[in-house]
This record gives structure tokens, sequence and C-alpha cells, in this order.
């Protein structure tokens, strides 16, 4: 059997899956921010397949961008729970429900 | 004629450059005010006189000048000297002229002397605009303008709630008749594309169907300006409540000039209700006679003074407007014109003397509170004695001719029920013989009933040399030939009587049947009231009548059924508007909008818990949704 763009872009969708899952149903932000990642990592997967198909290097620049937005976006991310840690909060999407009306 | 030409803009100038003055300078100056207003006033006498008799017999001549010009539309102010306004514009010259000195006695050292002086003069000016006016827009100018003096005049002691209220209720009847006049000029200038009255008769001579089906509605809804002006049934209660305004104002506007204007417009747009297949006129008699009859008998139950004066204006103006009524194209209203010229002497010449009594009993007006004045007032007494005899009717005084003239065209018109107004007509003719015997007897004969008529004096010169000048038309206009200026008007034949005997005697000659129940009822009229009111101490009549004087004294109740119609009027219109207000706009629209939208709100507002994970579900929904949608098309 050889592995073929679809056998990639089914792995990618998987992994997009479960990140959104992640970032929908679990409570602890840490969690939710590793969930955000994988789904990042899932359309990079899927980038970096296309690229591969096509014979061209367009989704790998794309790719390498979008792994530059993600470092930089968890060191704002993590400062923030670390913010909201130090105010003697639990971390937990729960508790952060500032913009309820 | 240019001489001419420049004279008659002087008749209009002089009262209106009086009333400016007067307004700008004189209202602290009493004796400018008097001066100047008294001269326009006599300036506008010789004026008119000079014009009536530069004009020759029976012609009729124009002048204008440019006024509204705006694209095809065009009116002028267009004057029209024909014998019709020539004699109306003189009598009304001479009656204020005599009346504008009379009130320099009788207003002298009132506060408000430069006001009334200055309200004079505007009505002066307002009036001869209505009489010359050629131009039916003119004259509507000037018979607003009228209505405008006329309220400035019965409310000039506005600190008198009376007064301030009758001012008000004069103005709106009038409003509400003139509305009805203003909406017929719109429809004869809409039907006729014009509104000068020359150019209109030709049209309607040459083509007498022009306003179709509409010359009925038209012709009464003019009619209706002169419902309020001349105060006919049924906006006829506003006239005597007038008699709070000062008495020479009584005796012009509101006996002898403003009130008889709705009769003179009558004749002026007479082709207009004569036209073929109208049946305005028919409509016109009746109310005039069912005015005259209603006003003759509440007369003969009031006691203030001007009221019973008032009241038989009122009769006298619904006997002219039944007299107008009850021509026809072969025979003109001549006989109202007649009515009202000779009417405006006397009935002038009776509230100047009613002036005079008042201000010599100290301003009572309630005529059981005087008595025996005729030898203390022998000036004022014998004049009003000719002034109530002439409009009674007795010969050979003025009224008697006029009224004759008045019946015989009512018994020769030919109005289907012409026998039944012809009864109507001598009953009032009797009333009128009756109540002006009760008003002469008991203010002039019989006992003292107080103190004060104890103390008359006769009033100083200034008052009594106007009674004197108006008794002379009073007695012998009948002799005049008054009539036939008028009939030259109308293209009638004037009928020619030589001398005084040979004019008394014509009068029974041309018919005599109506001669002779006028008459007639005069005489009973007069003797039923010597007999009821000589040496009377008290009035007898309600013992004898009861229920009926009860009504007659209280007007047969007019002003309470207004007062009543009126209060369930507003009531009901205020009771529907809050309704509209309360549920219509206040409920459905605004409370609708905000309860509608507050609902809304609400509603949204369950999905902002603030529960970041929620968010990201429905933003993660919608952007499925959209991805749905584009991806679909």
């Amino acid at each position: 059997m050889t592995v073929g763009l679809n056998h990639y872009l089914a792995v990618s969708g998987l992994l997009f899956c479960i990140g959104l899952a992640g970032v929908l149903f679990r409570r602890n932000l840490l969690v939710v921010y590793m969930c955000i990642e994988m789904m990042l990592a899932a359309a990079s997967l899927a980038l970096v397949a296309f690229s591969r198909f096509r014979g061209d290097l367009d989704g790998q620049v794309l790719a390498l961008l979008v792994i530059s937005v993600a470092a930089a976006e968890v060191a704002v991310g993590l400062a923030l729970i670390v913010a909201v840690c130090r105010r003697g909060l639990k971390p937990t999407a729960d508790e952060l429900a500032g913009m309820k009306l | 004629m240019p001489a001419i030409e420049q004279l008659v803009w002087g008749i209009l100038l002089l009262p209106l450059i009086s009333a400016a003055g007067i307004t700008l300078f004189g209202l602290r100056r009493p004796r400018l005010a008097g001066v100047l207003s008294v001269g326009a006033a006599a300036g506008v006498a010789v004026l008119s006189l000079l014009v009536f008799t530069g004009t020759p017999f029976g012609e009729w001549w124009e002048c204008s000048a440019e006024w509204l010009s705006v694209g095809e539309l065009n009116v002028p102010v267009a004057l029209r000297f024909d014998p019709l306004s020539l004699t109306m514009g003189l009598i009304v010259a001479w009656v204020s002229f005599v009346i504008h000195v009379y009130s320099l006695g009788y207003m002298r050292g009132d506060r408000g002397f430069g006001r009334y002086f200055a309200g004079l003069s505007l009505f002066l000016f307002s009036m001869l605009l209505i009489v010359l006016a050629g131009n039916l827009l003119v004259l509507f100018i000037g018979w607003e303008l009228v209505g405008v003096s006329s309220y400035l005049l019965i409310g000039f002691w506005y600190q008198r709630p009376a007064a301030a209220d009758a001012s008000k209720k004069a103005f709106l009847l009038n409003r509400l008749g003139d509305f009805g006049f203003l909406v017929g000029l719109l429809l004869v200038w809409s039907k006729t594309g014009t509104v000068d009255i020359s150019e209109l008769e030709c049209k309607l001579a040459l083509d007498p169907g022009l306003l179709g089906s509409l010359a009925t509605a038209a012709g009464l809804l003019i009619f209706c300006g002169v419902l309020g002006k001349s105060a006919q049934f049924p906006l006829h209660v506003w006239l005597p409540d007038a008699m709070e305004g000062p008495t020479p104002v009584s005796a012009l506007i509101h006996a002898a000039t403003m009130v008889a204007a709705g009769v003179y417009l009558l004749c002026r747009v007479f082709f207009l209700l004569a036209l073929p297949g109208s049946a305005a006129l028919e409509l016109i008699a009746w109310v005039g006679a069912f005015t005259a009859l209603l006003a003759a008998v509440i007369a003969t139950q009031q006691d203030d003074i001007k009221r019973i004066l008032a009241y038989s204006t009122l009769s006298q103006l619904g006997y002219m407007v039944m007299a107008v009524g009850a021509s026809s194209v072969s025979q003109p209203p001549v006989a109202a014109m007649y009515h009202l010229s000779t009417h405006a002497c006397f009935k002038a010449l009776l509230f100047l003397g009613a002036g005079s009594v008042i201000c010599a009993v100290h301003h009572e007006q309630n005529i059981w509170r005087m008595g025996a004045l005729g030898k203390k007032m022998p000036v004022t007494f014998v004049t009003f004695l000719i002034a109530a005899l002439a409009l009674a009717g007795v010969p050979p005084l003025s009224g008697f001719f006029s009224k004759e003239s008045i019946l015989a065209s009512v018994l020769e018109s030919n109005v289907a029920a012409r026998h039944a107004l012809f009864a109507v007509a001598v009953a009032v003719a009797a009333l009128t013989g009756f109540y002006m015997t009760r008003l002469v007897a008991v203010t002039f004969f019989g006992p003292e009933r107080t103190q004060i008529a104890g103390q008359a004096r006769e009033s100083g010169m200034i008052l009594t040399i106007p009674l004197l000048i108006l008794a002379v038309p009073s007695a012998f206009a009948g002799f005049w030939g008054i009539d036939s200026a008028y009939a030259s008007q109308f293209k009638g034949a004037a009928v020619e009587h030589a001398g005084v005997f040979g004019r008394i005697a014509a009068a029974f000659t041309h018919s005599p049947v109506a001669t002779l129940w006028g008459l007639g009822a005069a005489i009973v009229g007069i003797v039923t009231g010597l007999a009821v009111y000589w040496n009377a101490a008290t009035d007898r009549l309600p013992e004898k009548l009861g229920l009926v004087a009860g009504w007659a004294r209280n007007r047969f109740y007019f002003d309470e059924l207004y007062a009543a119609l009126n209060e369930a009027t507003h009531e009901f219109l205020s009771r529907l508007a809050d309704g509209v207000d309360r549920w219509v706009i206040s409920g459905i629209m605004v409370r609708g909008v905000h309860g509608s939208i507050e609902l809304a709100g609400r509603l949204l507002r369950l999905t902002q818990t603030g529960n970041i994970q929620i968010h990201a579900v429905l933003l993660g929904a919608g952007i499925a949704i959209l991805l749905l949608i584009v991806l679909r098309h």
C-alpha cells in the first residue's frame, strides 16, 4: 500500500477534530492551549502534504509561518495564564466568565 | 374721469392712514386720535358725495391697481362704482361720520380713547373695501378685516370678562361662516376661472350653465359668509352678545353697516344666486324669515335696552335676507337694499339714542330701572321716537316705504310658499311694532322707577347733534328715491313718483294688499304694546303668556343648546383623541416597538453566558454554516 495525499489529509483532519474537541470540552486552560496547538499542527500537516504532492514549496513556507505565529501566540497565552494564576484564580474556562452579560 | 379716479383712492386711503397714524403716534394722545379719525371720516363722507354726484345716474365704471400676479392668477385691487356700491358707500360714509362725531362725546375721558378711534378707522377702511370691491377676493379681504375690527371693538373693554368672551364668540362664529364663504369663492374660481365681479357676471350671462349642478352649492356656500356676518340663524347668537362693546360701536358696526354687509354681498352676487336651476334663493328666503320671526319674539321679552335693539337688528336683517331670497331675475332685490339703507339710518339713530339714555342714567341698561325720561331728555326722546316709529313702519317715515316694498316683493315673488312667507313677514311687522312700543313706553313714559332715572339730564350737544342729523334721513329717506337708485343697478324700471303725497299714494296703489297688511300689523302691534305697557310698573306679559314669555326671555335657550352641543362634541372628541393616544400611539406604537426590542434583547442575552467555550461552539457553528452556504453555491 502506498501512502497518498488522502491519507495525510485524513490524519490532518483527525488531528484537527481531536484538537477542536479538546478546545470545546476541556476545562483546564493549559490543555485547551495544547489542543489549539494540535489544531495548528493539523493545518501545518495539511499544508506540507499539499506542498509535497504539488511539487512546489509554497505550502512549506506557509507552514513555517504558522509555526512562528504559534510560538508567539503561546508566549502571549502562557503569560495570560500566569497572570490569571497570580490573581488567585483557577486557570479553568469556567472561572473566567467575565464576559457574561 | 381722471379727477374722480384720484378721489376714490382717497376714500380708501384716508381711514387707513388714520388707523396707522393713530396706532403709531396717537394711542396716548386722545386729541390727535380724535382729530385724525374724525377728519378721515369727514374726508371720506365728502369724497363719497363727490364721487356719487360725479357719476352719471345709472352708470358704472371701474378702476384698479395691480396687486397680486402669480402665473395665470392675476388679482388687481379693483374698485367698482355702480349705483349699488355708490349708494351703499354714501350711506356707510355718512352714518359713520356722524357716529365718529358722537363717539368724541361718548368716549371722552376713556383710557383707551386712541385705541378706540384706531379701531373705528380700521373698520371704516375695511367696510369701504367691501362696498367698493370689484373683485370677490378683495371683498373677502375687507370681509375679514371688518371681522377683525369688530373683534377689537367688541372687546374694547377687555378687562370685563363678558366683553372679552363676547368678542371671542363673535370672531369664532364669523370664522365659521367665512370658511364657507372662502370655499364658495374657491368653487366659483375653479369653475369659472375668475373672481372679478363684472367678468363673472358676463361669463354667467353668456353661459348660465357654467357652474352646472354646483350652482346651488356655490350660492349657499357664499350665503354661509352671510350667515356669520349678518348673524342669521343658526349663527345668530353672537350679535346680542356683541352689545358688550361701546354703544357707538354697536350703532355703527352691529346695526348700521357691518351686519348689513351680508345683505349687500347677496345683492352683489345676486346674478350668481339667481342662476336658473339654483335653489339657493328659496332657502335663503326661509332662513331670513325664520331669523326675523325668532329674533322678533325674543326681542319682546328682553330687558336690556341694547339687547332689545340687537334682537330688533337681527330681526330686520332677517327681513332683508328674506327679501333677497324672495327676489328673482325679473324682480331684483331692490327692496332689500332699500330697507338696508333706511334701516342703517334709523337703527344707528336708535342705538345712539340708547347711548344717550345710558349716559344719562349712569350706565344702567335695564329699561325697568328707567322711566319718565321723555320730559327730561326731549331731544333724545323725540329723535328716538322718530326712529322707533320708522322701524315700526309708520307712514310717512322712511321705514314705512322700505318695509312696504319688502312686503310687496314677498307677496309678488315666485317662491313656492310665498303666502306663508308673507304671513311670517306680517307677523314680524306686528311684533316689531309691539316691542318698540314696549321699549319707548317703558323707557320714556310711565313712573320714574329708580332714583337714577329721576336725576337724568339731557346729554350734551356733541351727543344730541348727531341724533338730530340722523333723524333727518330716518324721517324723510322715503322721499329721496333711494329705491330708484338701486333699481337702476339691476336694470329694473325705476318707478318715478311725484312729490310727497305721490309717494305715499304710490305705496298704496302699487301693492295695496301688502301695504294694508303691513300697516295694519304695525298698528295692531303698537296698540297692543300701549295696552300692555302704558304706565306699567312691571312686565305683565310673563303672567299672561307664561311658558312662551319664559322661552323668549331666555332667548329660546340657543346659547345653552350650543354650549351643551359644544361640550358633548368636545367631550366625545377628547375621549376619542385620548383613546387613540393611549391605545394606538402610546400602546401599540411606542410601547410595542420598545417591548418587542426588549424581548428580542432578553432572548439574545441568554446566549451571552461568558463561557469562552460556548462562544467557541457558536463561532464554530457560524463558520460551519457559512462554509456550507458558500460551498453549496
